[in-house]
């Protein structure tokens, strides 16, 4: 079963802006997946109509296999979000905010989970602090344990740690990552391409409002990322037409210390790094240092988003 | 089926009191306060005169007349307040996520803004029981005509709050639309005393039916007959409450 179906979703704003057009999209449970795209990329918007803060246009989802706008209750206790604005209510302190959202789900209050979510987002300190005393990083951790305190199956994080510092960033991760290894399926939106590429195992790039690719992460960076064979020759290295016409394989480039050549993958799997780098040594003789560099994630999604912006 | 979600609704009812508790002072104290004074410069202003056609002074007619109108005004404050400052804080979206049907929050926010209505008017009437001879004569009409006074207005709050882009907005609605009604409902004069064109304009606010229902729960004497007037009361209670819930089912201005 999967934790979310999304079937040609649609969202056309009343000032006519497309949000969303035509999203098809599958989260397995129990995955960590990535939801990325660029600014105004309608993550949002798809988070918001899951949290039934959007309506949408057209379409349908389904979660765990209900229906999510004829069964609404059921799959929203099965959900939590973390909103992607700060969002706090100043009249109560953190332990209040999270036995009333804990209620307002239908549980009873779990004080020994709360105090567990306190020492895990790092907010025990601040726990009977008013809300207005915190900070907006603790604002936002505060978010992330009022979207867990239900004990949802599915998590739902709109860019969570924007504004936390680097530390804590990593201890969220951590925690994310425990509970994800419990069973609990955790979508995410960043914009740190790097974390995510590190966390998730699926992923799916969305842009203007178009899923452009939703596959599982490792995927992806087989079939899309490049790897490129690095040639320090210590000063340019300029190509007549001959050579880039030997090593048109490998798409040749000159850079201000040597070459760059494209590696592509030979039949039975392994890379071409000999023959590209016996192919410029035949030419340019033996470079004073050589190295490969894979392209990440962060390549990946800036390629793909460019190409579809350059078609749009 | 109907999915309930009684935890979910007794929390958030519970959370609407805790929430004008924080601030009593500005929620329960003021208000009773301002009422007493309303109170103490009438009493001085108008001494011992009778109300017209009436038979009874100015102070014993004012009292109930004063606590149905902070009852009013306090429950409209209630859920207005709460809704704006939920949706300016952006808290309104846990209200939205939180797996709770239309009917379900309408009931918590007016059961909330009953509550502050009855604590204001019990603070209003109690610091008075040692001035004014006050007799519970109806107290099943004095229940009916308070509860549904404030629910009509905690519904209105609610409805306003829901429109609402900013605290301006709420502010205008209560001083230009909320104020004027329960100040012209007849908390201060019997419509007796009005002229007959004015009368029958009172005829028009459904507030004034309100006030001179509980006013006649204590006194026993009013300008309308409070048991022929149940009707209208039932009945605005119960469109308001269907137009609180089918807004909120709609996510009228609460969802893009």
């Amino acid at each position: 079963m999967h934790a979310l179906e999304i079937h040609g979703l649609g969202k056309t704003y009343n000032n006519g802006k497309t949000a969303l057009q035509d999203v098809n999209l599958t989260v397995p449970q129990g995955s960590f997946f990535a939801l990325l795209g660029p600014n105004g990329a309608g993550k949002s918007t798809m988070i918001n109509v899951l949290a039934d803060t959007v309506r949408p246009t057209a379409g349908n989802v389904s979660l765990f296999g209900r229906d999510l706008f004829n069964d609404r209750a059921w799959c929203k206790k099965r959900m939590g979000v973390v909103p992607q604005e700060i969002a706090f209510d100043p009249f109560f302190t953190p332990r209040e905010v999270l036995r009333f959202t804990s209620g307002l789900f239908g549980c009873k209050p779990d004080e020994a989970w709360i105090d567990e979510l306190f020492e895990r987002l790092e907010l025990t300190e601040h726990s009977k602090k008013n809300t207005r005393q915190l900070s907006g990083g603790m604002r936002r951790r505060l978010l992330v344990a009022q979207a867990l305190v239900h004990r949802p199956e599915l998590v739902i994080l709109d860019e969570p740690t924007a504004g936390v510092d680097v530390e804590l960033r990593r201890r969220l991760w951590d925690f994310m990552r425990e509970l994800n290894n419990k069973g609990i399926t955790i979508l995410l939106t960043t914009h740190y391409l790097d974390e995510a590429e590190e966390l998730c195992d699926q992923v799916a790039i969305i842009d203007q409002g178009n899923l452009l690719t939703a596959q599982p992460m490792q995927q992806l960076m087989q079939s899309v990322a490049s790897s490129y064979l690095w040639l320090n020759y210590a000063k340019p290295v300029t190509l007549n037409e001959t050579d880039k016409l030997a090593l048109a394989t490998y798409e040749p480039r000159s850079s201000e210390e040597g070459l760059c050549l494209k590696l592509g993958r030979l039949d039975d799997g392994n890379s071409t790094f000999h023959q590209a780098y016996e192919a410029a040594v035949a030419r340019f003789g033996p470079p004073v240092d050589a190295g490969v560099r894979s392209e990440d994630l962060e390549d990946v999604f800036l390629r793909l988003t460019a190409r579809h912006g350059a078609k749009a | 089926m109907i999915p309930i979600n009684p935890r979910g609704t007794w929390t958030l009812f519970l959370r609407e009191i805790r929430r004008f508790l924080k601030v009593k002072m500005q929620t329960i104290i003021t208000p009773a306060l301002t009422a007493i004074l309303y109170l103490m410069i009438f009493r001085y202003a108008m001494g011992e005169r009778q109300v017209p056609g009436l038979e009874i002074d100015y102070f014993t007619f004012l009292v109930p007349g004063l606590a149905m109108m902070a009852m009013m005004q306090n429950a409209f404050a209630n859920t207005s307040s709460s809704m704006i400052m939920g949706k300016v804080m952006g808290m309104h979206i846990y209200l939205l996520m939180a797996p709770l049907s239309a009917i379900e929050v309408v009931f918590a926010f007016l059961a909330a803004a009953v509550v502050r209505a009855v604590v204001v008017a019990t603070v209003f009437l109690t610091v008075l029981i040692p001035f004014v001879d006050l007799s519970l004569l109806h107290p099943g009409v004095i229940l009916l005509y308070g509860i549904s006074g404030s629910i009509i207005m905690g519904g209105l709050g609610l409805i306003s709050g829901m429109w609402a882009k900013d605290f301006d907005n709420v502010a205008m609605i209560t001083n230009f639309v909320i104020m004027p009604l329960t100040f012209l409902s007849g908390v201060f004069y019997s419509v007796k005393q009005l002229p007959e064109i004015w009368q029958q304009v009172n005829t028009f606010n459904p507030f004034f039916y309100l006030t001179d229902g509980f006013r006649f729960g204590f006194l026993g004497l009013g300008d309308t007959d409070p048991f022929a007037s149940i009707s209208i009361v039932l009945g605005s209670v119960i469109i308001t409450i269907l137009a609180c819930w089918s807004l909120w089912y709609n996510g009228w201005r609460m969802k893009e």
